[in-house]
Order: structure tokens, then C-alpha cells, then sequence
């Protein structure tokens, strides 16, 4: 079992993600080779890159810090235990708004927290990209809305996205690879609701199989999506790219914790110094890159200081750690009297982006999609008593309720704020790193949105007779930020390459380098992002450039 | 509280294609946890965090079944496995909970003159309500704010506690495991054959005789 600490991708092979104690093949490099790429993660980002790398013929070693999971025999349906995928080392939260991590927003399994995530797989709207310059808040991104568009196709042939036939907002895109899924009840009441409203809504476009894709079957509507799906139709990291990256040579080490990052005189990474089986060992590398999400990213880079480094590696420009950016996760919710059962399928199988996609109206600058929800029992029931404050027979009562409990909820967008920041506390963790402190304020512009939001959201429900509204008011999802890309050294981390200014061989590839958050989920751009990075590299190295 | 889904045992799904062997293995283990096992709780915290529990989640007293909160709690504290982030107010989880209990019982004593436990259930609710709304009179809390313990830690603490256990499951209606077999009737009004039959006035045996085929 890889709840032990002994890791399984060794001896020259790796989990098979297929099959129950299966194997496959897996290259294996020395400490002491110097590979061309050590990747810090295997999320969205840092996995999609091995994979990309790897096939593009480069030496890869990616290094995770959690285990490697089969999950059609380690998975169990059940809220509690499948906690063992999140990330639940110690984490200080501050500021007026501390987050919820952990469950929330934090994945520690080879696969990052796809392997949990919620599957909804959205494109920016284009014009978020020059958000600056062309709605007049926020950040301009270094990249090109266009050429995003040819990434995001992409990823959704990669992971066989689920999804309507034309899609209602935006620029064309080409026709979702699988059908869309059969809607609940749930995504029925959002439908309803913004037909009455004068909306549009759509299926969302989701990274689960509505039919069968190799060696997984279509989804069952277990409706278990965000603890982790037991039966692979899930399109996570693990059993999309992953696979792709081992077939291509690259070596993935789990329970692997990355520590520090060194660097020689001349101010170049020469690699890391991880923890596994037990000790410290150091990987040579020829570049590094690091992909731990906003958190461990500048937790690495800070702990890499040295003398000439004292603020941290890439951080010249002191923003390493800073503009932390979460989205914003209010809720409406209701009662209907018909039976809902919303915990069937997965749980956001309908949406609208009407507010990502309509200026007018609003007094707050950026947008807001909502989905419809199913949230299953144990996070229904703190929505119900730690945040809604019930307990004891009330809370019992409201519970009860839970097959008829109708709800939407937003992904908003929050504006970067230097003040929302990732730094070092002096309590140090079991490996003997400093635990992060995380510092989370909303701003104003934030809190217009949300209250945009619940005001809409509530006509939505009215409008199908749901009774017994109320608003769930401080939730939020997602991490971004903190090590954010442009054009320019003084005010950006990285280059629109996700290289960073100071140090040429070390990289950042995750959801650290979004100037801007949108008002969607950022998975599906963290992973265009990485097939933009790979081929950029590419390219540099053929021109000798790396 | 009502029997809004009569005779509806989850765990009848125990052996179906509801559940995979993993699913089966956990929750076997959760259903053989010891009511009275603390490893963490001293005897006396042990009394008052059994008081807390039965307030925060009364239980039917025939309930043939009880979830054993507090011990689900003990469990979690002697692991010391956390959430993954802890609010800047509040002390290391362990920490906060012995804080608490102290600070609970200190409270009892300056207001009724009796510990927590010894209290009537209506008194105990009385001074939980006091703590949940920052209304306390004692210094036991230290710098710990009870108002954020009281939510961040007690009822997120507890409250999972309780709706990881199938006998909640069963209580509101909740399909359980569904690996592999999973779900077909998703519309508004519609279950599968394994899924919980909701009592509807006047039919109440019907939604009973359903329930006794759920499997």
C-alpha cells in the first residue's frame, strides 16, 4: 500500500493506472546523471510538461511528494478516507479571509489535485489574456489569446473533453471530442433557471468519458468526482499524460519531497536536493522546473535562498510569493419539493458564463461563471454547521433535507493583490522545511462580484420555486499567482516561456504564473500553459538557446 | 425528527456492485471502532467531549447503530492527522481541543457549579450556544477565540465525524458507496432500485417495503 512510505515507482517500474497491481516499464536515471529537466510536481502543470518533454525527446526525472495511486484498487467510495489525496500537511492561514486548503484547493498524489478536482475544463475568455489593457483591470498576460486557442484544442483531445456540440460564448472552438453527459436534476434546475432569467447555459465540458476511451470505461455517475474516481473515467493527470510521459522514457519518483533547489557560482540551477526512503539525495539536472501550485512553489524558491539568492531564487523583482489569487466559491441554496439527489453524477454537469461573457450592468470589474452542485455528505454537512453555524436538532433538520437541497455556485473571478501572499513561518514541518503561511484578504471589486452574484443566483433559484434560499457567503476554490509571468523583469517572475528572469535554467510551470485568475476553472489553462512551455522549449533548444 | 426514509440501511449495499473491496475494507473499520476506545482523551476530557458530542449530534437513544462520535474524534486527535491548515488564531488542533475542554468545564463550573457532563442537556446547549457566540467567562481559552474554535475546529471536527458513518448515511437518504455500479435515473423524482424510497404522508409503508429491497 502506498499509504506506507515506500514509494512504488522504482526498480525500474511504475504503477499501472489501469490495472489492478499492474505494472509498466519505466526508465530510471542516477542521482548522478545530469537529466535535461527535474520537474518539481506532476500536477496540471509539472505532469503535462514531463509528458510533452519527455515525447519531445529530453531527459525527464518528475518528482512528486505524494504516493502513486491504482485507483481502481486504492480508490474506496467514501468522503472520509479518500482524504489521504489531499495535501494536509500543516499550513498557516491568515489575513481577513483565511482559506480553507486541504481538501479545498490541494492535492499531494502523484497527479497533483486533478486526481480530485471537479473536471470542469473551461477556455478563458479571450480577452482576459489582455485584461489591463483591454477591460482596464488587473494584469496584460505575455500571451496570445490565439495561440492559447490552438493549446486549449489540445488538452481537450488529450483528456477526450465531454461537451456540447457548439459552445454559447466566445470565439469558435472546435466541437468537444465526447458527447456531453446526460444531465441530473441538479443541472436541470440551473437549465430552468436561466431559461427563466432570459440566460444562456450549456452542459459543462468536463474531463470524464461519456464512452469508452482504451482501458476506461465511461462515467457511472457515482457522483464521488472531487475524492477521487474509482473507475478511470476520470481524465486526471494520472491516467491522461502520465501514462504518455512513461511510454516516452521519462521517470517518475513519488514520495519524493523537493527541499531545496542549488545552484553553482555562476548563478545557474545545477538541481535538487529531494527526500525519499528515508534520506536526502540530490539530482543533477541541466534545468529545473518547478511545479507545486501557488503554494509550493514559492515555498520552494523562498526556502532556496542562499547568499546570493538572500530573497529567494527568481525573485529579483520581490514578487515571488505575492498576488496569491483565489476565486471567489459563494453559493445559493435551496429546498425543492421534488427530489433532486443532486449527489448522482458529476457534480457540476451544467453552467452558465453569461457573466463572464457580459460587461454591461455590472459594477465591478471581472467575471463569473456558476454550475450547478453536489456536494456530497460530509462537505454538505459543514456547509450546514461550521460555516451556516447549525447544530444539534437544527442541524439534524436541515440534513434531512439533503435529497430536495438545490444549489449554484460561482467561480468568480478575485483581483491579484500584492497583500494576498504565500511566506515562510519559522515552525518548520516533519522534513524540517518551514511551513508556509498563507495571507488571503478580499477586496473590494471582490466582494461587488460576489454580492452580483448571490443577487442573480437567488432569481435563478426563485425562478424554480425553490424555497428556503440563503446565501452561503465566504467559500472560495482554486489557488493562483505567486510567481506570475509578463513582459517585463521588474514587475513578473517569469517570461511568457515560464523562465525565469533571473536564473535561465529554472522554470516555473503551474497555476503560479497567472497574472490574472477569470472567472473559470484553471485547469485546463495550467495544462495549455504547459504545451506552449514544452514546444517554446523545444524550439530555444534547437536554436541553442536553453 | 422524522423517519423520512423508513428501513433504509445503506449497508444492505454492502456486498452489491455498490462497493469495491477498498470501499468494504474502510468502512468495515469505521463500523468496528470501540464507543468507549480514547487513546488521546484523558478520562475526564473524555467525559465532557461525550457530553459535547451528544449536543452537537443527538443520537436516538434505541438507535441500534450509534455513530461513536467521540471516539471517532479520539481517533483523529491520537493520529494528529490534520486538514491541512490551520486558522492563525487558533493553536495546533491537539492543542486547541485540550484548551477547549478545559475552557468547557471551566464554564460549567463558574456558571452551574458542576462539570460539563453532570449538566442537564438544556444547560449544556445553553453554554454551548454562550461559546459558539464568544460569550464566555473564563480565561481557560487563553488567546484562543472561542467564536473560531467553536466553528473551524468543534463542529467541522465533530460534525464530519458524524456524516462519515453509514447510520448517517442511512438517516438522510444518502446512496453510499457507489463503486462501480454507480447511478442510471438522474432526473427530478426519479431512483435507481438501489437508492433510498423517501416516505410521502400516507405512504409510509410503501417507502418501507421499498427500502427492504435496496441491495
Amino acid at each position: 500500500m502506498p499509504e506506507s512510505d515506500n514509494p512504488r515507482a522504482i526498480n525500474g517500474r511504475a504503477p499501472d493506472v489501469f490495472r489492478t497491481g499492474g505494472w509498466v516499464p519505466m526508465r530510471q536515471y542516477s542521482n548522478d546523471t545530469e537529466v535535461d529537466f527535474a520537474i518539481v510536481g506532476t500536477g496540471a502543470g509539472g505532469g503535462t510538461l514531463a509528458c510533452k518533454l519527455a515525447e519531445y525527446g529530453f531527459s525527464v526525472v518528475a518528482f512528486d511528494a505524494g504516493p502513486y495511486w491504482r485507483p481502481l484498487e486504492d480508490f474506496a467510495s467514501d468522503e472520509y478516507h479518500q482524504s489521504k489525496l489531499y495535501w494536509t500537511d500543516e499550513r498557516i492561514v491568515d489575513g481577513e479571509n483565511p482559506l480553507q486548503l486541504g481538501a479545498n484547493n490541494s492535492g499531494r498524489s502523484v497527479g497533483g489535485s486533478t486526481v480530485h478536482f471537479a473536471m470542469v475544463s473551461l477556455r478563458f475568455r479571450p480577452e482576459w489574456f489582455k485584461a489591463r489593457s483591454q477591460l482596464g483591470y488587473g494584469a496584460d498576460w505575455p500571451l496570445d489569446w490565439r495561440e492559447m486557442w490552438r493549446y486549449y484544442s489540445e488538452v481537450e483531445q488529450a483528456l477526450k473533453i465531454s461537451g456540447p456540440v457548439s459552445y454559447p460564448w466566445g470565439p469558435k472552438r472546435p466541437r468537444y471530442p465526447y458527447r456531453p453527459h446526460e444531465l441530473n436534476a441538479a443541472a436541470l434546475a440551473l437549465a430552468q433557471g436561466a431559461e427563466a432569467l432570459g440566460i444562456r447555459w450549456t452542459p459543462t465540458p468536463l474531463a470524464t468519458l461519456s464512452a469508452p476511451r482504451g482501458l476506461a470505461h465511461p462515467c457511472v455517475y457515482r457522483g464521488m468526482c472531487v475524492i477521487g474516481c474509482s473507475t478511470n473515467a476520470k481524465q486526471s493527470v494520472l491516467v491522461t499524460w502520465l501514462p504518455r510521459a512513461l511510454s516516452a522514457g521519462a521517470e517518475i519518483r513519488d514520495l519524493a519531497m523537493v527541499g531545496r533547489i542549488e545552484h553553482n557560482q555562476n548563478g545557474r540551477a545545477t538541481g535538487v536536493h529531494y527526500h525519499r526512503q528515508g534520506h536526502w539525495q540530490f539530482q543533477k539536472a541541466r534545468n529545473v522546473v518547478v511545479a507545486g501550485y501557488s503554494i509550493e512553489t514559492p515555498r520552494l524558491l523562498l526556502s532556496s535562498a542562499t547568499s546570493r539568492f538572500p530573497q529567494g531564487l527568481a525573485n529579483s523583482s520581490g514578487l515571488l510569493g505575492k498576488n496569491l489569487m483565489v476565486q471567489s466559491n459563494q453559493a445559493v441554496w435551496g429546498i425543492l419539493q421534488q427530489e433532486v439527489r443532486s449527489y448522482k453524477g458529476p457534480p457540476s454537469l451544467a453552467i452558465t458564463e453569461h457573466w463572464n461573457y457580459t460587461d454591461a450592468g455590472k459594477d465591478f470589474f471581472g467575471g463569473y461563471c456558476y454550475m450547478s452542485q453536489g456536494p456530497l455528505p460530509i462537505v454538505w454537512s459543514g456547509t450546514q454547521s461550521a460555516k451556516r453555524g447549525l447544530w444539534g436538532e437544527r442541524l439534524l433538520a436541515e440534513m434531512e433535507k439533503y435529497n430536495h437541497q438545490v444549489g449554484l455556485k460561482i467561480v468568480g473571478e478575485c483581483l491579484p493583490q500584492e497583500r494576498n501572499c504565500i511566506t515562510l513561518t519559522d515552525e518548520r514541518d516533519g522534513f524540517g522545511l518551514r511551513i508556509p503561511r498563507v495571507t488571503f484578504s478580499f477586496c473590494d471589486n471582490d466582494r461587488r462580484l460576489i454580492q452580483h452574484s448571490l443577487g442573480f443566483m437567488r432569481r435563478a433559484l426563485e425562478a424554480v420555486d425553490a424555497t428556503e434560499i440563503w446565501d452561503e457567503t465566504d467559500d472560495t476554490c482554486h489557488l493562483n499567482g505567486t510567481a506570475r509571468m509578463g513582459d517585463d523583469p521588474e514587475t513578473s517572475v517569469v517570461n511568457a516561456d515560464c523562465r525565469s528572469w533571473d536564473i535561465p535554467n529554472l522554470w516555473v510551470c503551474d497555476g503560479s504564473v497567472f497574472p490574472t485568475v477569470g472567472g473559470v476553472n484553471p485547469s485546463l489553462t495550467i495544462q495549455a500553459i504547459a504545451c506552449r512551455t514544452a514546444d517554446r522549449i523545444r524550439q530555444l533548444a534547437a536554436r541553442g538557446e536553453l | 425528527m422524522t423517519d423520512r426514509y423508513p428501513g433504509y440501511d445503506v449497508l444492505a449495499k454492502r456486498n452489491s456492485p455498490s462497493w469495491n473491496d477498498q470501499t468494504r475494507r474502510v468502512v468495515d473499520e469505521r463500523l468496528a471502532i470501540d464507543p468507549e476506545q480514547h487513546r488521546f482523551f484523558t478520562n475526564s476530557e473524555w467525559d465532557t467531549v461525550r457530553a459535547i458530542c451528544d449536543r452537537i449530534v443527538p443520537q436516538p437513544a434505541d438507535r441500534h447503530n450509534p455513530v461513536p462520535l467521540a471516539a471517532m474524534l479520539d481517533e483523529k486527535l491520537h493520529t494528529n492527522i490534520g486538514d491541512g491548515y490551520r486558522d492563525q488564531r487558533l493553536p495546533p488542533m491537539r492543542e486547541a481541543w485540550r484548551r477547549a475542554l478545559q475552557a468547557f468545564e471551566t464554564e460549567a463550573r463558574n456558571r452551574h457549579d458542576k462539570s460539563f457532563h453532570e449538566l442537564e442537556p438544556a444547560i449544556q446547549d445553553e453554554v454551548l450556544s454562550a461559546v459558539q457566540s464568544g460569550h464566555t467567562r473564563n480565561t481557560s481559552w487563553g488567546d484562543m477565540p472561542p467564536v473560531v474554535f467553536f466553528h473551524k475546529r468543534l463542529l467541522h471536527d465533530i460534525v464530519s465525524a458524524y456524516y462519515a458513518h453509514p447510520t448517517a448515511w442511512s438517516e438522510i437518504g444518502f446512496g453510499g458507496p457507489a463503486g462501480p455500479r454507480g447511478y442510471v435515473r438522474m432526473n427530478f423524482d426519479r431512483r435507481d432500485p438501489w437508492e433510498a424510497a423517501e416516505a410521502h404522508p400516507g405512504a409510509e409503508n410503501r417507502a418501507r417495503q421499498e427500502n427492504a429491497r435496496v441491495g
